[in-house]
């Protein structure tokens, strides 16, 4: 698998630019995936990355988009867990692209 | 007939689909590959049930610890069913009864259900898929 290197480290991700060790995640990594991404991160998307770090070490798998939406909207409030506010953040897909930025693997059930 | 428009292109048809789980957690990846088809399933909006029997009980079992085995503690995700809608989770009595287990050991909620409760369950459902 490809290797690139991001802040001096040598890392390596899948062929989709996935992350495959989540525990070699740091700021570095994710902003080097928001660049990839073409996502310009505030402390908006950063609320969602780390929202996703939480889920995925609570329940050990990145969410489907309908459920990080749900779980968004009972954490952070309805004005975040919805459709419009998580697609203005991450035109791409929020599962898909946040995901890739918080070191995730791909969202189970992500077409 | 409104029924059989509705039923053109078979979408909003809503079939009961009950997986069934019969093997340990690790050693084989059925547990594993049963749950992601599980997860999957649950976007498509159908009537999804779980049923864990055999060693498939083991699956839901509390302090699970696979850093020996070198393979992802995935238990924990089954707590995540909620969030996926999948709230009908049963186990069957006599599968807990001979592994000493109760409904106290599990990481999750679950109905426990007697052999002939699970048999009728079965009969209702349009599919079952066994892992």
């Amino acid at each position: 698998m490809p290797m690139v290197n991001i802040a001096g480290k040598e890392v390596e991700v899948d062929e989709e630019g996935y992350l495959v060790d989540l525990s070699q995640w740091n700021e570095d990594i994710a902003k080097y995936m928001a660049v990839e991404e073409k996502v310009d991160l505030t402390d908006s998307h950063w609320e969602v990355v780390n929202f996703l770090r939480e889920y995925y070490a609570e329940y050990q798998i990145a969410p489907a988009v309908r459920v990080l939406t749900k779980a968004i909207g009972k954490k952070l409030g309805p004005e975040k867990g919805n459709n419009k506010y998580l697609y203005e953040l991450f035109p791409y897909g929020p599962a898909k692209q946040a995901c890739k930025i918080a070191g995730l693997p791909k969202p189970t059930g992500c077409i | 007939m409104s029924e059989m428009d509705d039923m053109d292109d078979g979408s909003g048809i809503i079939k009961k689909f009950m997986f069934l789980n019969r093997k340990a957690p690790h050693g084989t990846v059925y547990a594993l590959e049963g749950l992601e088809v599980v997860l999957i399933t649950a976007a498509f909006d159908q009537d999804v049930s779980m049923v864990f029997t055999d060693d498939g009980v083991y699956q839901l079992i509390k302090g699970v610890d696979t850093k020996g085995i070198e393979v992802k503690d995935f238990s924990r995700t089954y707590r995540a069913l909620e969030g996926y809608d999948i709230e009908k989770l049963y186990v069957d009595q006599k599968s807990m009864d001979a592994r000493g287990l109760t409904e106290e050991d599990l990481i999750v909620d679950v109905t426990v259900l007697s052999v002939d409760e699970m048999a009728n369950l079965m009969a209702e459902q349009d599919v079952v898929i066994s892992f």
